[in-house]
């Protein structure tokens, strides 16, 4: 079956939603693929909130969030993005509530701000309110608002349609091919569905499915990254991949930074407000990174609860009032997910694999680059947590997610919509999907193979261990070695779904494949960059080394399977790279 | 401790009808259903076929039939089901594609048949709209709504009459009709008015126990019921 749209977006979080609404009010021909319905995208899971300097409630410039988001990315930032990101905050916040977004208000009526780790006034001096938000579901919100006005404006959805491929013509996309179109595996049948098209975006969320303990959901699991991977393109700043410090202990379920930006502590065993050894500044509100590794260390010197590897998030002392008003969800999580009550109980809480800053290099335009003197790859555009425009560095700030889907995603949107028109539809070969059925059929026929979730189990195990918020080049090794075994084992993978009728066993396979794409690509980066900046901690290079590594990393396929690592300058406008002190 | 997961499957490309599953799964008191259900898909049966993503309750794509309610199999741990035999079944009265896979079009067309969706008169503003606290409290409750559809399915009206919009779209219509800033109430009323609209509403109440987001569901039914009655008188 083939379909024929003038631009395709996959996937329906935030970063696909906004491009889909600027392409629908451009009147350009546009659809959206999705594996999962729209509203269960993970952006729904967002909590703590999406930050401008709106200034409502203290005085704020867009340039101190340029400045918090370069410095908190370590100086990896690409500060000509930081600075679109931070001036562009503010329209689309302010854009989002006239689309309806239900924002707590200030007693004046304004759209309420908080304070969020690493966001500060004056370059530096202490914490400022610059994080707006809807209780700590600012991220259901979004999704919610900016698919009802896909609703009003009625894009055409695809819900259920898992993109396995992509389409190329004139060659592969990393050698000046261009993008044509996408296949897609239509989930309710089984049916391999082609679309043409003269523009694709990627807008497939993140893969912390890669770690065992993770704030992600199941369905994060790096598609879109593995995809373009596949055909040539580069993955940009893999090693850098974000830990949040609080999450539910064993199961990873988040619990927001908001509740530390409405002033919760972190605790010891012996009930010290620990952060004061690491950050005595902004303390609790330090970035994510820095948070992840103290808690680490407490764990390591014993000072974990009893022993164990956890810490205590406490929230008691900010009263019940504020606990229902700003934080109703997370502390229902907290009840349901740990039988605690957060009004008397302090919670236990460690690191959880979070967010990922690398994914498909784009330019500021959000269309993706393929190499170090950012080539435009023809066709292809990517938004979101997939992408890598690099607005979040070496580590990203709390609530700067939110902006990047909104800026870029509305970029995206706005630049397909110009691009199509000067282009004609690609041709597309009959036996496109023809690669694929080859593959899904080569799964589904093995009789007797590798366990899928034994290779998913495995890989989340190796991950956590030795590629996680410490790392050394010994543990990397064993993780290349264990991601080699790994992908050798997939080649024989088989699942017991034989079916064609909503066969989720065949797709979580597909799924593990891609995990072991990015992972492989993590690891290499990692291995290559022998210092510690952002989320990259190398135990064995504890510093920063801006003569050597100030640089993006392009890992792509190498012929023998393994990976080609190329670097690519970081932009620097306006703040020169400084030591990051908090 | 062990646990008896009796499951409702049913494969359209090898059952005739539906038939229960029985499988003996190791559980701890914590564990959530999804993780029973997961635990049978990955060590006994890959063919076991069900939706989820979050796994916490905030994607909506796991509501079923657990133990005769209708709930989030992420949300609801095995010692609060009590006892060592779970049932599960898909959500009721939808068409089921596969095991507890329902689907999902009908129930989102009737989202969709109450403009869910902010439509202001006026000129848009340079800087946000203003809201006091209060205005925006008033439909705080139904901005929670993650349409798993819970609580359209749980619903004897809706089993009765297909047709009727449900607790869910009532919901999101709520949602609109008492936000301060948005000035097409007039329209949606209009809509919930039909005789498929809020009057089917029987006040039974299954769709608040079944609401995994604890949604005053029959309080917004009545509010908009009410909207409509003085809008004519
Ligand atoms: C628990 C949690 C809390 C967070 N809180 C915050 C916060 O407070 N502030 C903040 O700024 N950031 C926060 N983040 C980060 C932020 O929410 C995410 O980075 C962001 O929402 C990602 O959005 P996205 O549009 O890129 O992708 P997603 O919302 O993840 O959407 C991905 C989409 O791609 C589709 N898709 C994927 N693969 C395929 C495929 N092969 N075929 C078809 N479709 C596909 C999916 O169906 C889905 O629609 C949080 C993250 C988590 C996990
Ligand atoms: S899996 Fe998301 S609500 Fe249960």
């Amino acid at each position: 079956m083939i379909h024929e749209h003038d631009a395709l977006i996959v996937g329906a979080g935030g970063a696909g939603l906004w491009a889909a609404l600027e392409l629908a009010k451009a009147g350009v021909d546009a659809a959206v693929l999705t594996k999962l319905y729209p509203t269960r995208s993970h952006t729904g899971a967002a909590q703590g909130g999406v930050c401008a300097a709106l200034g409502n409630q203290e005085e704020d410039h867009w340039e101190w969030h340029m400045f918090d988001t370069i410095k908190g990315g370590d100086y990896l930032v690409d500060q000509d993005a930081a600075e679109v990101l931070a001036r562009e905050a503010i329209e689309t916040v302010i854009e989002l509530e006239h689309m309806g977004l239900p924002f707590n208000r200030t007693p004046d009526g304004k759209i309420d701000q908080r304070r969020f780790g690493g966001h500060t006034r004056n370059y530096g001096e202490g914490p400022v309110m610059r994080a707006c938000f809807a209780a700590d579901r600012t991220g259901h919100m979004i999704l919610q608002t900016l698919y009802q006005q896909c609703v009003k404006l009625g894009v055409k959805f695809y819900d259920e349609y898992h993109v396995v491929d992509l389409i190329t013509e004139g060659g592969e996309l990393g050698d000046g091919g261009r993008c044509a179109g996408v296949v897609a595996y239509r989930i309710a049948d089984g049916e391999l569905v082609t679309l043409r098209s003269k523009a694709v975006m990627m807008a497939t969320g993140g893969f912390g499915r890669m770690f065992r303990v993770t704030s992600n959901a199941w369905s994060l699991t790096g598609d879109g990254v593995a995809l373009a991977y596949r055909h040539g393109v580069p993955a940009q700043d893999m090693e850098f991949y974000q830990f949040h410090p609080t999450g539910i202990v064993g199961i990873g379920i988040l619990l927001s930074e908001a509740a530390r930006g409405e002033g919760a502590y972190l605790l010891d065993n012996d009930g010290f407000r620990f952060m004061e050894r690491y950050a005595p500044k902004l303390m609790e509100l330090a970035p994510r990174d820095m948070v992840s590794r103290a808690i680490t260390q407490e764990i390591r010197a014993g000072r974990g609860i009893n022993g164990k590897d956890y810490v205590y998030l406490d929230v008691r002392h900010l009263g019940r009032k504020k606990i229902d008003e700003k934080l109703p969800d997370i502390t229902d999580f907290v009840r349901v997910y740990q039988g605690l009550e957060p009004y008397t109980d302090p919670i236990p809480i460690q690191p959880t694999a979070h967010y990922a800053m690398g994914g498909i290099p784009t330019n500021l335009l959000a269309q993706v680059t393929r190499d170090a003197s950012n080539t435009v790859v023809p066709g292809l555009y990517a938004a979101g947590e997939t992408a890598c425009v690099s607005v979040h560095g070496a580590n990203r700030l709390g609530t700067n997610s939110l902006v990047d889907l909104l800026v870029f995603g509305r970029r995206a949107g706005r630049q397909m919509a110009r691009d199509v028109k000067g282009v004609g539809m690609p041709n597309v070969a009959d036996d496109v999907t023809e690669p694929i059925r080859a593959e899904l059929d080569a799964i589904r026929g093995r009789v007797k193979g590798e366990r899928k979730e034994a290779i998913r189990t495995e890989l989340a195990d190796v991950m956590m261990d030795d590629a996680g918020v410490y790392r050394d080049a010994v543990g990397l090794e064993r993780a290349r070695a264990k991601v080699a075994e790994l992908r050798e084992r997939y080649k024989n993978v088989s699942v017991d779904d034989k079916g064609t009728v909503f066969n989720t066993d065949l797709l979580e396979a597909r799924e593990v494949g891609y995990l072991l794409d990015t992972a492989q690509t993590m690891v290499a980066a990692a291995i290559n960059r022998k210092e510690s900046r952002g989320a990259h901690s190398r135990e064995d290079f504890p510093d920063r080394d801006d003569v050597n590594f100030l640089t993006h990393s392009l890992a792509t396929q190498a012929a023998d399977g393994g990976v080609d690592l190329a670097y690519k300058p970081v932009t620097i406008t306006k703040f020169q790279p400084k030591p990051r002190i908090y | 401790m062990q646990i008896e997961l009796r499951v409702l499957r049913y494969d359209p490309e090898r059952d005739q009808q539906p038939h229960e599953a029985t499988y003996t799964v190791e559980a701890n008191p914590m564990d959530r259903v999804l993780d029973l259900l997961h635990k049978v898909k990955y060590e006994q049966d890959g063919t076991l076929t069900f939706r989820r993503s979050c796994a916490h309750g905030v994607c909506g794509s796991d509501a079923m039939l657990i133990n005769g309610r209708n709930r989030l199999a992420c949300k609801i741990r095995v010692d609060q089901l009590k006892g060592k035999r779970i049932t599960v079944a898909p959500l009721p009265g939808l068409p089921v594609m596969k095991d507890l896979v329902v689907d999902m079009e009908g129930f989102f067309a009737k989202f969709r048949s109450v403009h869910p969706y902010l439509q202001p008169s006026g000129p848009v503003p340079e800087r946000e709209r203003l809201q006091s606290a209060k205005d925006r409290a008033k439909f705080d409750d139904t901005t929670k709504c993650i349409l798993c559809a819970a609580c359209t399915t749980s619903c004897p009206s809706f089993w009765a009459q297909p047709f009727y919009v449900g607790p869910a779209a009532i919901v999101n219509a709520h949602r609109f009709i008492f936000d301060s800033r948005d000035d097409a109430a007039e329209e949606r009323l209009e809509i919930l008015a039909d005789r498929d609209g809020v009057w089917r509403c029987r006040t039974v109440f299954n769709c608040v126990e079944a609401c995994p987001r604890e949604i005053h569901i029959t309080q917004a039914i009545l509010e908009v019921s009410r909207a409509i009655v003085e809008r004519h008188a």
